[in-house]
């Protein structure tokens, strides 16, 4: 019965929630793969191992891992399916060319810009977060996804409208559904369809990196905390969650807007990787890709989605020898994965296969995880 | 008349969203799956017309049949091939499946068909545009015939659904999966159906939609195929009638908001009009309210 209960709230290991030591492995594991990620490609292009078309892809990577770990927390901890993520991640990119842009003659060290544009980023995105999360609350599964979905869209379609300019004086002018008259080529910011042009790169690996660790920081620590266990728990069971007294809509409104800050500023730091950026990189593919890290990696697991979020970003690249048909390989390669991973026959064949050849640990941890697994 | 205009290409929109969105109504009801590549099927349909049409040179509407049959049996193995071994495996990973699938077609249609735009011959080529109103209203026979297809499929449709021993058996696999099966009916059999049929009219608004609209590319049934998936959940995902009057209400905003608000902004409108739907009615217009069991 307590077993039950505890689970009911979220707590799946009671030792180990006490212990801490999950967390400890989940935190230890993720940061590891960072900080060694970040050292082999820093000093493979040090060592000049790494060709240039893979060094022009070290912020993006880190980004889409950013992305992936902040997905996975409305995806996996909270429990809820976003296919709108990257309309944070344009809303975030677009906020921060702007902001750069504007301080570019007040601030000379760029860092300090970047910085800037993040914080700015971080909360126009969570307030578009706080926006389209109201109305989600009420909506179940499916509902909530399309929702979402609905939502990235229209991001995309606004983008399309946007016009942002600097007049002579610099002052920032912002014009909706047709061009700023006046205003010199050498000055627009934002124009509509096009998108960004002229953008002042900002971003380094450096800065993407540290990025990436601040994102995974927040999300370990809000899962481990007392809120993060309650949007587990209320992931797990929403009625036994209501039951004892947690404040549904609040911890999901939390989970959602944490995650759309997040993505805002991946997002901030993805526009500063590019001379120019238009609205359609930020449509419902990428919104999918993200998903797709999230769901490979192990819906729910942090480091998963990290691996998963590298390798699919390096993969396009990778498979550029089979040329026409690297796209239709990777359409395969996802297939195929998914059926090997998620098909139950073929799942217990390997997991038999597995315990066959793997001597036997503590049977305790396994379990545990298994029926976390279950759950999620 | 600029008002009649609109509403006329608004309805003959809806109709080609209608009968793409009864595709992914009808597989959710049965499977409780969003079917995303269903709109590269459309896309498909709309090219293996087009060949057949261009390099055989065969009769419009005998190429629109090979289409459909093509499409069907394409629906018929992507179920049997990807969807089959996750079923009962939880959403999430059957979606991504579907993702899969979808970018494969995509894929593949690019490397058979390139990625050049191609000049689709209208279905109805050589008909006459009607004019009423002395000449200020005109009806183009692509949307006379599209409304005219959504509303002959959607009686079909119904009857099928309702009177045939399969269809009948179909409704009872997406009422209950294992109460069909204890009943004896073949629930593989009835999802392959379900996949056949949407399949089949996904061919038929492939060709429908190149004829009003002849461009014709890889990515051409993607926004479509989304547009006509918000129609399913405006109507109420599940429900046949509700596809039908989502597709249509969805089309006639569409064309409302271009002609009168502006056409960068109309797919926003769409789908801003969709959030508002679902905040009144969290299930859609006509979707059942399933309430929870403790």
């Amino acid at each position: 019965m307590a077993d039950k209960l505890f689970k009911a709230i979220g707590v799946r290991n009671l030792k180990g929630a006490v212990k801490g030591s999950e967390y400890r492995k989940e935190a230890l594991i993720s940061y590891g793969i960072l900080i060694i990620g970040y050292i082999l490609l820093q000093g493979g292009a040090a060592a000049g191992l790494i060709g240039h078309n893979l060094q022009g892809q070290f912020v993006p990577i880190c980004v889409y891992v950013s992305l992936a770990i902040s997905l996975n927390l409305v995806v996996g901890i909270s429990g809820e399916l976003s296919l709108g993520h990257a309309g944070f991640m344009a809303v975030g990119a677009f906020t921060g060319i702007v902001v750069t842009r504007v301080l570019e003659g007040s601030i000379a060290f760029a860092p300090l810009r970047l910085i800037l544009a993040l914080i700015v980023s971080a909360i126009m995105a969570s307030i578009a977060g706080f926006i389209i999360g109201i109305p989600i609350l009420g909506l179940r599964g499916d509902y909530l996804a399309i929702v979402t979905l609905a939502f990235g869209e229209i991001v995309r379609n606004f983008m399309n409208v946007l016009y942002f300019g600097l007049d002579e004086k610099g002052h920032l002018m912002f014009a909706f559904n047709h061009t700023i008259d006046g205003i010199d080529n050498s000055q627009r910011i934002i124009t509509g369809a096009i998108g960004a042009t002229g953008v002042t790169k900002t971003a380094t690996f450096t800065g993407a990196a540290l990025l990436t660790a601040l994102t995974l920081f927040i999300v370990l620590n809000l899962k481990n905390s007392m809120q993060g266990r309650a949007i587990m728990s209320i992931r797990d069971n929403r009625i036994a969650g209501e039951s004892i007294g947690l404040n549904v809509k609040k911890y999901k409104l939390m989970a959602f807007v944490i995650s759309a800050a997040l993505a805002g500023m991946a997002g901030c730091m993805f526009g500063q990787n590019y001379s120019t950026l238009a609205p359609v990189k930020f449509n419902f593919n990428t919104s999918v890709l993200i998903l797709v890290f999230v769901v490979l990696g192990g819906i729910g697991n942090i480091w998963g989605g990290m691996i998963a979020a590298a390798l699919l970003t390096v993969l396009p690249e990778a498979l550029r020898q089979f040329s026409d048909y690297r796209m239709l390989t990777y359409a395969v390669v996802l297939i195929v994965v998914m059926i090997c991973t998620y098909n139950p026959t073929i799942k217990s064949r390997v997991t038999a296969f597995i315990d066959r050849i793997k001597p036997k640990k503590k049977d305790k941890g396994k379990a545990g995880k298994k029926a976390g697994k279950e759950v999620a | 008349m600029t008002f009649l205009n609109s509403l006329i290409s608004g309805l003959s929109l809806g109709s080609v969203y209608a009968i793409i969105a009864l595709g992914y109504t009808m597989v959710y009801g049965i499977s409780k799956m969003l079917n995303f590549a269903h709109g590269d099927v459309i896309m498909v349909g709309g090219y293996v017309s087009f060949c057949l049409t261009m390099y055989v040179g065969m009769n419009g509407w005998i190429a629109l049949l090979i289409a459909m049959v093509v499409c069907t049996l394409l629906g018929i193995i992507i179920e049997r091939l990807a969807y089959r071994p996750l079923r009962g495996t939880g959403s999430l990973a059957v979606l991504i499946t579907a993702i899969g699938v979808s970018y494969f077609l995509q894929n593949a249609a690019l490397l058979i068909w390139g990625a050049n735009p191609r000049v689709f011959t209208s279905l109805f080529n050589g008909m006459d545009t009607m004019h009423a109103a002395g000449g200020q209203l005109t009806i183009t026979p692509e949307s006379l015939f599209t409304i005219i297809a959504n509303i002959v499929i959607m009686i079909v449709l119904t009857l099928f659904v309702s009177r045939t021993k399969a269809g009948k058996a179909m409704r009872a696999v997406s009422e209950d999966n294992g109460a069909a099966q204890l009943m004896g009916i073949n629930v593989n059999q009835s999802i392959s159906l379900t996949f056949a049929i949407g399949s089949g009219l996904a061919a038929v608004a492939g060709v429908l939609m190149c004829s009003a609209y002849p461009v014709l590319m890889p990515t051409t049934g993607a926004m479509p195929g989304i547009k006509a998936f918000t129609a399913a959940v405006f109507g109420g995902i599940g429900s046949i009638p509700g596809a039908m009057i989502g597709g249509l209400i969805l089309g006639i905003i569409e064309i409302f908001s271009r002609a009168y608000i502006s056409t960068e902004l109309s797919d926003a409108i769409v789908f801003a009009c969709l959030i508002i739907v679902l905040l009144v009615k969290p299930t859609g217009l006509l979707g059942k309210k399933v309430s929870e069991k403790v």
